[in-house]
């Protein structure tokens, strides 16, 4: 029984781990359709940055040091979002309607990224320690639940639920669907496009900064760390299907626990290679994914 | 048309010349660009040609390359183990490396396996018409799934280290100069004999189908055509052009290994394409030499900021070049046409296909 339960556990924690990655992705991907290669990278600079807060606290104020963390989740939302801002402006704007260029544009970017951190912080890995309160965990029924999952669990439930809220209920959220729906039909309506794609675009990349420090929890980060996220969450946000966020928590949870079992079952490297496999068989049967927007355009 | 050809002949005739002026070390770096190069073409048909941008050719690239690899480790010690092997622990050859033993089972299924991997994911991709931005994530996510595999199963592949250590090809000594001008000469017939058919194919009514595929899908579907089976013979034979690649590769490098199929060279296959301009096959060719030689050249000379002139180079392309190094050559050529009297509206042409956006 416990063993059941540690599994699911693990796949849970595996999914909000995968949901984190992919959340960013699915509103630039999903809702704006652009291939963003530099994701991976912007979940990096959310990594780094909760190193640099940590450095910081731990030279001015060693004190509060337990509670870096609190800073340093706005930093990671906020200088990744900054980012991706700067991106949409500079480069994104002018790719909207080729998204393959748009892929390779951005690949390009990760890799200027990825050498720029080299060169700042060094290319071997940094280790951020995690605050105290988060070591151990919860003991229920002979099962250890790891604080630190479950904060990130946690964690990546209320930035879903912000997410939400956001899209759903305040008026730049509701242009930003207006947007997704139809782009024409929004623009003679009034909507500044351009306004609402830099708007997300930053929105998506704030999202991958949180990811990036919520990662720093579990071990430490190096330049690469955004190459090895970044295949997954395409998997997961095109698995849950486009345009939908419920698709995106559907995907990442099911690969995460569906993972996990085979992976009990198999070794890592057959367990990757059969989940994979798995996505592609599933693609063939339902194109759009698990959950997808109704339309009756052609293509 | 007719002028242009002869340019085509001129430049392969200085490829087939390079022997004789070119260093050793150079000539081997040429014969490896020139494997690139037969993989951009298979890439231009695909991408430029019928539109389908494909994250994935590395795994046929590499499949090719593995199969070859596979005989030359066996001829290399005939009747052992191959090392690897024996460092894992595996005492007894696995039963699908014994048919490799034989050279004409080993080329052809270099071959035939990627090509028949090809047909089968293209096909069922394509029926259900998956495509575009989905195609390409899902090739990338079949990346994944064979890199994993080929460091997993060490035992079998060698893992990251790959296959490596040979030392003769039926018989002839890899390391002898001559065995490697001769492959060299073999890799440039080659990349002749794919440049002329892909010509050929690109100017027929099936190359027109093509570029209906890229231009409106739906209005050949309506036409009466079926697309999917289009799609997946462009898709399979440029998995041909790359597996074949990966045999001539394998043989002038001497080496295989899992990084040079994964995400990173597969995408950067993609950016030769993108470079030397997507939709000219010759195109492809200059791209693939081009930026491989800025390549080594770069890490070389500067290997702390050569990233940053990669990544650099990705964006100025996308940005400034849509059509590559032959979109200036034609607009150019464009220019000149029109002469003096309408500079004005050739400008304009310049311009947009430098300008991009």
């Amino acid at each position: 029984m416990s063993v059941v339960i540690t599994q699911i556990f693990n796949g849970f924690s595996l999914g909000s781990i995968l949901l984190f990655v992919a959340i960013g992705l699915a509103v630039t991907f999903g809702l704006m359709g652009v291939i963003n290669m530099a994701h991976g990278e912007l979940i990096m600079v959310g990594a780094y940055m909760t190193y640099v807060v940590q450095q910081i606290f731990s030279k001015y104020a060693p004190q509060a040091l337990e509670y870096y963390f609190f800073a340093a989740i706005p930093a990671a939302f906020f200088v990744s979002a900054l980012l991706g801002w700067g991106l949409e402006q500079l480069l994104i704007r002018h790719l909207y309607h080729r998204p393959l260029d748009s892929l390779l544009a951005t690949w390009g970017v990760s890799l200027i990224l990825q050498q720029i951190v080299r060169i700042i912080f060094g290319a071997p890995n940094v280790a951020v320690l995690p605050p105290g309160w988060l070591d151990g965990g919860i003991r229920v029924a002979g099962v250890v639940f790891p604080y630190k999952r479950l904060f990130i669990l946690a964690f990546v439930i209320l930035s879903i639920f912000a997410l939400y809220v956001y899209l759903t209920k305040t008026p730049v959220g509701r242009r930003i669907r207006a947007v997704t729906l139809n782009r024409d039909m929004a623009s003679c309506l009034g909507i500044s496009t351009r306004k609402v794609d830099a708007y997300a675009f930053a929105i998506g990349s704030g999202f991958a900064g949180l990811a990036g420090c919520a990662l720093t929890l579990l071990g430490p980060i190096g330049p690469t760390i955004g190459t090895y996220y970044i295949v997954d969450a395409f998997m997961v946000v095109i698995l849950g299907g486009i345009g939908k966020l419920i698709g995106t928590v559907l995907g990442a949870f099911g690969i995460g626990l569906v993972s996990t079992l085979m992976e009990y079952s198999t070794s890592a490297t057959i367990a990757k290679v059969i989940m994979f496999a798995l996505i592609i068989a599933f693609l063939q049967w339902k194109p759009s994914g698990l959950v997808s927007m109704k339309t009756r355009s052609l293509d | 048309m007719i002028k242009k050809g002869w340019l085509y002949w001129l430049f392969f005739l200085a490829l087939f010349a390079a022997p004789f002026y070119l260093t050793e070390f150079r000539l081997s770096l040429l014969g490896k660009f020139l494997c690139f190069a037969m993989i951009a073409i298979g890439l231009s048909l695909l991408w430029g040609y019928t539109g389908i941008l494909s994250l994935g050719h590395g795994v046929y690239f590499g499949l090719g390359a593995y199969c070859m690899a596979m005989y030359l480790k066996l001829e290399s010690a005939p009747g052992r183990l191959p090392d690897f092997m024996e460092w894992s622990g595996v005492n007894k050859l696995p039963w699908f490396w014994k048919p490799f033993e034989h050279p004409l089972f080993a080329i052809s299924s270099a071959i035939i396996i990627p090509v028949l991997l090809a047909a089968f994911l293209s096909y069922f991709t394509f029926k259900n018409r998956i495509k575009g931005v989905y195609f390409s994530l899902l090739s990338q996510a079949v990346v994944v799934v064979f890199v994993t595999l080929f460091i997993g199963k060490q035992e079998w592949t060698g893992g990251t280290n790959g296959l490596t250590n040979f030392s003769t090809v039926f018989g002839f000594l890899l390391s002898s100069p001559l065995t490697q001008i001769v492959l060299y000469w073999i890799t440039v017939c080659l990349l002749l004999l794919i440049f002329l058919f892909s010509r050929w194919l690109t100017v027929s009514r099936f190359g027109r189908v093509l570029v209906a595929i890229r231009d409106g899908e739906n209005r050949v579907r309506f036409l009466g055509f079926n697309p999917t089976t289009y799609k997946v013979f462009v898709y399979s034979l440029s998995a041909a052009f790359a597996a074949l690649a990966g045999v001539m590769f394998v043989l002038q490098v001497g080496l295989i290994s899992p990084a040079m199929m994964g995400i990173i060279p597969s995408i950067e296959m993609v950016l030769w394409v993108a470079v030397g301009g997507r939709s000219s096959l010759i195109g492809a060719v200059i791209g693939a030499i081009v930026t491989n030689s800025a390549k080594s050249f770069f890490s070389e000379n500067y290997p702390d900021i050569w990233l940053l002139f990669l990544g650099g180079l990705f964006i100025g392309v996308v940005m400034f070049l849509p059509n590559g190094l032959a979109g200036i050559y034609e607009s150019l050529k464009q220019r000149k046409r029109h002469g003096e009297g309408r500079t004005h509206e050739a400008g304009s042409h310049v311009s947009r296909s430098v300008g991009g956006f």
